[in-house]
């Protein structure tokens, strides 16, 4: 059996940039990727406004992570494709992770694991849209693989539901290919998706976007013929007697991305019901010592680049893995956090240069983000509002705020009058 | 009941506005009603259980149009002038199943199914819940057939290379109460029925078995022999079995009409030609009916009933192993008001359901909220953990019930060559293996009148399905795929499904070219993120197999198409 230091499970942007960096860091590794070709959902977004923030360039999606297929490919990692895990074991200080390709089963060894899965979308049936079965319910991103990777049109006449950005993004490919999109309908009363992608891909095609609105029914023996749209109240339930009928031969849902750890949880490892992804370290280690996670299997990340910024932290730290017990305390953050990760802080460990991700709850105004450690507020920071779609990022020296003797340390945010 | 007393009856509830009348052994209700719900209840009124002499349903429901049959597109020649000895309408589990017993014979058998594959009525739409027989009344045929079908399962299964669980099922109490009485019942199952392992079983021996349901659970009625097979998947098991044994199946094939003379069918009529089989046998499923009619022989009615299932994440299913519901204050229920119960199917999924509610729409399979927070108000008090997060999907079928809730099984009562399997509904999974033994003994009496009929030599009762990769051993699976390395290659993530088996429900001996046709036989698309990540594949699959744009594929129907044309 093959031993590695490091094995990659995922050939996203999150687990290319896993992979480039644990073997820049002297690890022996390897990386599996299901599909036949590496890049991950990137393939499909074809549209630009990738990697603004880490190359100062908007790329398309499959040109963002070209950058990291040839770097990958010019550093002579393995990788291992059209290779699919059917299960991982664990041992006292390594794994054996099983998989399937054409070649049959092979069995690897590993002293790390990182989890770079990625997100499932959330589905029609998910979210209590009733009705019959027709075809030409799609989520996003299966419309997306059907026009960008396979050159067919799914829809000529649509209601896209949800205004997640994959949702909005969909909404101007689909008018461009000249495909007719009545309107984006969202549940919630404000906008999913980032608000740029509001203004480029909805205002700019006079795609209307109809906040607290939902659809509740889908019509059509065969191919779907129609879908009723309810106006929906405080709650997101719908009220009766605001139904109407609107007739299109497609349904698109946009309603969520959730992150993938059936892996994860195989082996065990606690997930928090926050983000749906593995309860995490400074170190991005979770509490399985020696599993790894990152990208959006460990929460859902607004822009790649901070996919590819975790994967590369994960990917060092597990290059640097060493076994030892964790001396670990919560990274508490308050009920108007929808999250924050990591979750953890291991005392043991060098956290001086620890990046937090978090998203509010809800919108916010001018608002205060203050760390506090056993009480006494050592860290804040103002912000002139914040959205559930624009994740927020930060570096922070926890070194610096004396965590290493801490018993408490809790994030909250308190809204600015 | 006498036909006076009966009238009274419906006297005093509708004001006049129906009236029975014995015709031919028959009680026919004429009269006019605006509700559904008004027309089952009169019926239901005049009609006595487990008797011969049916209700047949003559009112005028004015309260809305009730849809014409669904028919196929489809419209050729192929079947124009065929005399088979045996024509089957329906491609549900009685159809299915009377073809692969017939095919033990040397007969020229074709099944016709409307729809573009097997099992797309209620055989494909139920729990898949292979019954103990504890809750049938004697006397009828239902109580007749469920402990012969129940008793068949592991042979049939066996043969069919079908999956099958005897999972046990839990009929839960929460009082102490009533435990005397299912005390006495049990007994009486036990003596009378012969219904040997029937038993009570207590909360510390539940808990052990199953320690998810409600810790109020005092006691439970529990009959091991229970147990749950894929509906369509055995469905498909027989269909695939009779066709190679000689039988024929003609999808997309709908039955529009019948030439009757001197009590004889003649000639029948599809949107594929019209055929003159010596015997026809029905199995409709809801369009029994219809089919009875158009063979002048309509003695009973059908009133559908839907029901609505939940699916739940195969992580659900770990909850439960076993087949659960809970008993209220009402001891014995009357089987079509049943509440539902929760299942762990052979795919280790939960499911949850289903209800029962009463409609006109025979083809109507639309879901709707109510009936799964119905459903899931109930079944939470069975195991407190369930939860509608969990659930992946859901679907209705449609119950043929008659007004008699039970079988109808025999001969035509005017027409001579025609072998009713009508009304069949709950549980008719169960009873299918049994009734079609009979089924078919009786149509090779009534041909032998005419013919000799002889034993198929070739038969071989066994079919081998598709091997399923992700059950098997690493051995097992590193050989299939040295053999075959399409077998390696996963599409479906979800259910761990390869591009080899895929293909090899493609080719398998009723091949269905569809998504659905694919989903229902290997499941991609079955899992958590139904499709979303496989479909574009399976597409993609299906396209090159057939040698055709990938536009050209359909989901199920000719009407179904998943794309249109290629992009800009």
């Amino acid at each position: 059996m093959e031993q590695y230091d490091v094995i990659v499970i995922g050939g996203g942007p999150a687990g290319l940039a896993a992979a480039i960096s644990a073997h820049e860091n002297g690890a022996k590794t390897l990386l599996i990727e299901r599909e036949a070709r590496l890049g991950g959902m990137l393939k499909q977004c074809i549209h630009d406004g990738f990697g603004l923030s880490r190359f100062g360039e908007r790329l398309a999606g499959p040109e963002y992570v070209e950058r990291f297929i040839d770097r990958f490919r010019a550093l002579g990692i393995e990788a291992q494709t059209r290779t699919f895990v059917t299960r991982v074991e664990r041992h006292e200080a390594s794994f054996t992770v099983v998989t399937v390709n054409q070649d049959g089963l092979t069995r690897y060894g590993t002293k790390t694991l990182i989890l770079a899965t990625g997100c499932r979308e959330r589905t029609a049936k998910q979210v209590s849209i009733h009705g019959t079965r027709p075809a030409g319910v799609f989520t996003a991103g299966t419309a997306q693989h059907f026009t960008n990777l396979l050159g067919v049109l799914p829809t000529k006449k649509c209601v896209i539901l949800g205004s997640g950005d994959i949702g909005l993004i969909m909404a101007r490919r689909l008018t461009l290919e000249g495909a007719q999109v009545l309107g984006v309908y969202e549940a919630k009363p404000t906008p999913s998706g980032l608000t740029r992608n509001i203004h480029q891909c909805l205002h700019d095609y006079d795609i209307p976007l109809h906040l607290s609105h939902t659809v509740t029914r889908v019509f059509g023996q065969d191919r779907l013929t129609g879908v009723e749209i309810a106006e929906v109240d405080n709650a997101m339930k719908p009220i009766p007697g605001t139904e109407q009928r609107l007739e299109c031969d497609a349904l698109i849902v946009s309603v969520g991305l959730i992150p993938e750890n059936e892996l994860a949880e195989s082996l065990n490892v606690p997930l928090d019901a926050r983000t749906n992804g593995p309860v995490c370290d400074g170190q991005l280690m979770t509490e399985v010592p020696g599993v790894f996670s990152c990208g959006n299997a460990l929460h859902v990340n607004d822009l790649v680049d901070y996919v590819s910024a975790s994967g590369e932290e994960a990917g060092r730290n597990a290059a640097h893995y060493a076994q030892r017990t964790r001396d670990e305390i919560v990274l508490g953050a308050s009920e108007n956090f929808q999250y924050l990760v990591p979750q953890r802080l291991d005392r043991g460990a060098d956290n001086s240069a620890v990046t937090v991700y978090f998203r509010s709850r809800d919108v916010l105004g001018k608002c205060r983000v203050t760390l506090t450690v056993d009480g006494r507020a050592v860290w804040s920071k103002q912000y002139p509002f914040l959205r559930p779609p624009e994740m927020q990022q930060l570096t922070l020296d926890f070194g610096s705020f004396g965590i290493a003797d801490a018993a408490s340390a809790q994030f909250e945010i308190e809204v600015e009058a | 009941m006498n036909i006076s007393a009966c009238n009274r009856k419906l006297n005093k509830a509708f004001g006049g506005r129906v009236h029975a009348a014995l015709e031919d052994n028959c009680i026919v209700l004429r009269g006019t009603l605006d509700a559904w719900d008004d027309v089952v209840r009169a019926c239901q009124m005049a009609a006595t259980k487990a008797s011969d002499c049916h209700v047949v349903n003559d009112i005028t429901f004015t309260g809305a149009e009730i849809p014409p049959m669904r028919l196929p597109s489809l419209c050729d020649d192929a079947l124009e002038g065929k005399t088979p000895d045996v024509l089957i309408i329906g491609g549900g589990i009685s159809g299915v199943s009377i073809a692969r017993e017939l095919s033990r014979w040397k007969l020229d058998i074709l099944l016709v199914e409307k729809e573009a594959d097997l099992a797309l009525g209620a055989s494909g739409r139920n729990d898949g819940e292979v019954h103990p027989g504890i809750d049938l009344g004697r006397g009828s045929l239902k109580h007749k057939y469920v402990r012969r079908g129940n008793a068949m399962y592991d042979q049939v299964c066996k043969e069919l290379d079908v999956p099958f669980r005897r999972v046990g099922q839990y009929v839960n109490f929460l009082w102490y109460w009533p435990l005397p009485l299912a005390a006495v019942y049990c007994l009486v199952r036990k003596y009378r029925d012969g219904i040997s392992d029937t038993r009570i079983v207590f909360r510390k021996e539940l808990r052990e078995k199953e320690p998810n349901f409600n810790p109020e659970t005092k006691f439970a009625i529990s009959n091991p022999d229970s147990g749950c097979v894929c509906p369509y998947g055995l469905t498909i098991a027989y269909a695939e079995n009779a066709v190679t044994n000689g039988a024929h199946i003609s999808l997309n094939t709908a039955v529009t009409g019948m030439d009757v003379q001197d009590g004889r069918i003649t000639a029948v009529h599809t949107n594929r030609g019209t055929l003159r089989p010596a015997l026809v046998i029905n199995a409709a499923g809801v369009f029994s009916e219809e089919v009875a009619r158009m063979a002048g022989d309509r003695f009973f009615s059908i009133h559908p009933r839907r029901g609505t299932n939940s699916i739940l994440d195969r992580k659900a299913g770990a909850l439960m192993q076993s087949i659960a519901s809970i008993k209220g204050l009402q001891l014995v229920s009357n089987t079509h008001t049943k509440g539902g119960g929760i299942l762990h199917t052979v795919h280790d999924n939960l499911l949850v359901g289903p209800d029962a509610v009463e409609t006109y729409e025979k083809e109507n399979t639309a879901t709707n909220p109510e009936s799964i927070e119905r459903v899931f108000a109930k079944q939470k008090i069975t195991m407190p953990q369930l939860t509608e997060r969990d659930i992946i999907t859901y679907f209705t079928g449609v119950r043929a019930a008659t007004f008699e809730e039970d079988f109808i099984i025999e001969q035509g009562r005017k027409t001579h060559n025609l072998i009713h399997c009508a009304g069949i509904q709950s549980p008719g999974l169960t009873t299918a293996p049994a009734v079609a033994c009979d089924v078919a003994d009786m149509a090779v009496r009534e041909l032998r009148k005419a013919k000799s009929v002889a034993r198929n030599p070739d038969f071989d009762p066994c079919r081998k399905g598709v091997p399923v990769l992700r059950d098997m051993d690493d051995a097992a699976r590193a050989k299939l795929i040295a053999e075959n390395p399409d077998y390696g290659v996963i599409v479906c993530r979800c259910e761990e499904v390869s591009r080899g088996e895929i293909l090899d429900a493609l080719r398998s001996p009723v091949c269905v070219p569809t998504v659905d046709g694919v989903k229902k036989r290997v499941r991609p698309g079955m899992g958590r993120c139904q499709g979303g990540f496989c479909s574009p594949q399976v597409v993609k699959i299906i396209a090159e197999f057939l040698g055709v744009p990938l536009s050209e594929v359909r989901k199920s129907s000719a009407e179904s198409p998943i794309v249109f044309g290629p992009t800009k």
